[in-house]
């Protein structure tokens, strides 16, 4: 994609802004660490966004730390417990954490004025520091971290200029400074860029899906923590009064034997009503896309969430959003205004019968949701944000003049 | 069609970005809210009663203040919440007052309704203190009259209408927006000024602001 590409989504004025700021950077180089250069979350942003920061001018790079599987092993561990759960990590984890850090001190060569370093694997780089300026940005939920894991890595993150955390509840008491910047969706990628209308229809009926009938869909994989039971639950209380479909769609581990038992839970509790479509899907963005589309009423009944991005992929398609206030998600949604927030499989079901009973109601929500998301949650605003952190590492007032 | 009146100075249109900084801090009460408002930097409370417009800006009428959100949809009280919800916003001239104000409302509430301070939300509900980072920079738009400036504004980002209109006021302290400002002192006009300066800004979606001050201008000089 091209940087241009997205100024018939954000306006020209907006992508004049960008460059202006890039060009306020075009005498620092912006260094970007982290554990993997394929598969997950951070690598599949900074695949997107480096080459448009690049276009910009930025002179930025990317490179990625060494690590066994021990070493990985242990960082999963960490992973666990930062979201509070997992076993307990050990003095001999924090051994192997240290040597393979100690090996990468050693070997990377740091060639940033600003090294930008992602989520805990590559954290202890920061004993490299020189007279450079070295920023931590935490991709996890830390709002409920273990202590002694926590500890552990907050002897190192107070060695940096700042911190990034992506929802105010994962902030914590840190003497340096912390910003806030979200994650985002890149309107132009297959799973958010419009489809014609003929794929979305064979995509449903691909699946049996009637599209002349009303379709409330949580698209998940398919894990305790995204509570499908509760989706199913729901449905069958708006059921006893209003005719309707539900699709749960989602990305399923074959090697992941929690996600097989949780789907097959879920079949189960289906069994029986031909109106609730059960889909495992791997990585078909644009099925997931057509599936968005083709909904009346989206749903994301999350018992705990990260940032939870499938409501901003959905408040993207305009579509009615009924979701859990939990991780990220009352950013993308201030109920009542563009979405509605519920806590409860009661709260949820009632939320949806208003929507499918109120399409103007509904309407004025999705509406208001996809403006919501285009000013605040596209990748274009992500790559905003970061220019303007680099940019106040050099300026020490809360009004900066550029 | 009326004479076109060259300003003395010209007009240059900035534009406003801004990061948001965590501050660490948060409350999971009216109480612990209220210290908190006390001691929070200005840019803090700059934050939280003007986020809603530049996030939310396609809403009209946009959600309130977030201590007015806050306390009536996640507390529960409404009396609170609705008191306020209906600051004017508009008539202070500075954060240090607005603070004041946000003050005094929390403070009479609390000692005519002391059941009050027993509510408290969820740890995951709290209320998160933030601020505001502001970056100003220069647009390309430089006008010299109000033929030119109309043109601007219809062009220039909401972020830069955003800027002139409520940042330069409030946060910079001048003692009106920039536009009535320049209007005044370099055209001269100080009819169409104040006719500016009268709006309620606070009630206006940015583009809905866009098209008024424009309306007003082209009406001045059609």
């Amino acid at each position: 994609m091209r940087i241009d590409e997205y100024a018939s989504i954000i306006g020209q004025g907006n992508i004049d802004d960008l460059k202006a700021i890039a060009d306020r950077l075009k005498d620092r180089t912006i260094q970007n660490i982290n554990s993997t250069a394929v598969g997950g979350g951070v690598a599949e942003i900074l695949t997107r966004m480096i080459p448009l920061l690049q276009e910009l001018g930025v002179a930025v790079t990317w490179d990625v730390i060494k690590g066994g599987t021990k070493f990985f092993e242990v960082t999963k561990k960490f992973h666990n417990a930062l979201h509070g759960q997992g076993d307990a990590v050990t003095a001999e984890d924090l051994a192997v954490f240290m040597e393979t850090s100690q090996n990468n001190i050693e070997e990377m060569k740091v060639t940033g004025d600003i090294v930008f370093v992602h989520d805990p694997q590559p954290i202890a780089l920061v004993r490299k520091r020189t007279d450079n300026k070295w920023l931590w940005r935490c991709h996890v939920d830390v709002s409920n971290p273990d202590k002694t894991v926590w500890d552990f890595l907050r002897d190192f993150i107070v060695r940096y200029d700042a911190s990034v955390f992506s929802a105010p509840t994962f902030s914590q008491n840190l003497p340096i400074r912390q910003v806030l910047i979200s994650p985002s969706i890149d309107p132009l990628s297959d799973k958010n860029k419009d489809l014609p209308e003929e794929t979305i229809n064979s995509v449903l009926a691909k699946y049996n899906i009637d599209k002349d009938r009303p379709i409330v869909t949580q698209i998940s994989r398919f894990d305790k923590l995204k509570d499908p039971i509760g989706v199913v639950s729901a449905y069958k209380q708006v059921k006893k009064h209003l005719d309707c479909q539900l699709v749960l769609a989602g990305g399923g581990a074959t090697d992941d034997p929690e996600g097989i038992k949780v789907y097959e839970e879920v079949k189960n509790e289906a069994s029986g009503d031909s109106d609730i479509h059960v889909l495992l899907l791997s990585q078909n963005d644009i099925e997931i896309n057509a599936l968005q589309r083709a909904s009346t009423v989206i749903v994301q009944k999350s018992l705990k969430e990260g940032f939870g991005l499938t409501v901003a992929e959905a408040l993207w398609k305009g579509k009615p959003v009924v979701a859990s206030h939990v991780g990220g998600i009352p950013l993308q949604i201030t109920h009542k205004y563009s979405g509605l927030l519920c806590h409860s499989v009661e709260g949820a079901a009632f939320a949806i019968k208003q929507l499918l009973n109120s399409p103007a109601y509904a309407e004025k929500l999705g509406k208001n949701g996809k403006e919501h998301i285009r000013n605040n949650f596209l990748i274009t605003r992500h790559i905003k944000d970061y220019l303007l952190l680099f940019l106040s590492l050099y300026y020490k007032e809360d009004i900066a003049y550029l | 069609m009326k004479e076109i009146v060259n300003a003395k100075e010209p007009f240059n249109f900035y534009t406003r970005l801004h990061l948001t900084e965590l501050t660490g801090l948060k409350a999971s009460s009216i109480p612990e809210l209220l210290i908190l408002i006390k001691e929070v930097p200005e840019s803090s409370i700059y934050h939280h009663t003007h986020r809603f417009l530049q996030q939310h800006q396609y809403l009209s009428p946009e959600p309130p203040n977030d201590f007015a959100y806050w306390v009536g949809n996640v507390i529960g009280d409404d009396k609170l919440g609705e008191k306020l919800a209906s600051i004017d916003t508009v008539q202070f001239v500075s954060i240090g007052s607005l603070r004041e104000k946000i003050v005094s409302v929390i403070e009479d509430h609390l000692k005519s309704h002391p059941r009050s301070a027993d509510r408290f939300t969820m740890e995951d509900e709290a209320f998160h203190f933030m601020k505001s980072l502001s970056f100003i920079m220069p647009t390309q738009y430089t006008v010299g009259n109000l033929r030119e400036f109309a043109e601007a504004l219809k062009k220039v980002t909401i972020d830069s209408i955003y800027f002139h209109i409520f940042e330069a006021r409030l946060r910079l302290g001048k003692k009106a927006n920039d536009f009535s400002l320049w209007i005044e002192s370099s055209i001269g006009d100080k009819e169409l000024a104040d006719k500016i300066l009268k709006m309620d800004p606070y009630t206006y979606t940015l583009e809905d602001l866009r098209k008024s001050i424009v309306k007003m201008v082209e009406k001045r000089i059609s």
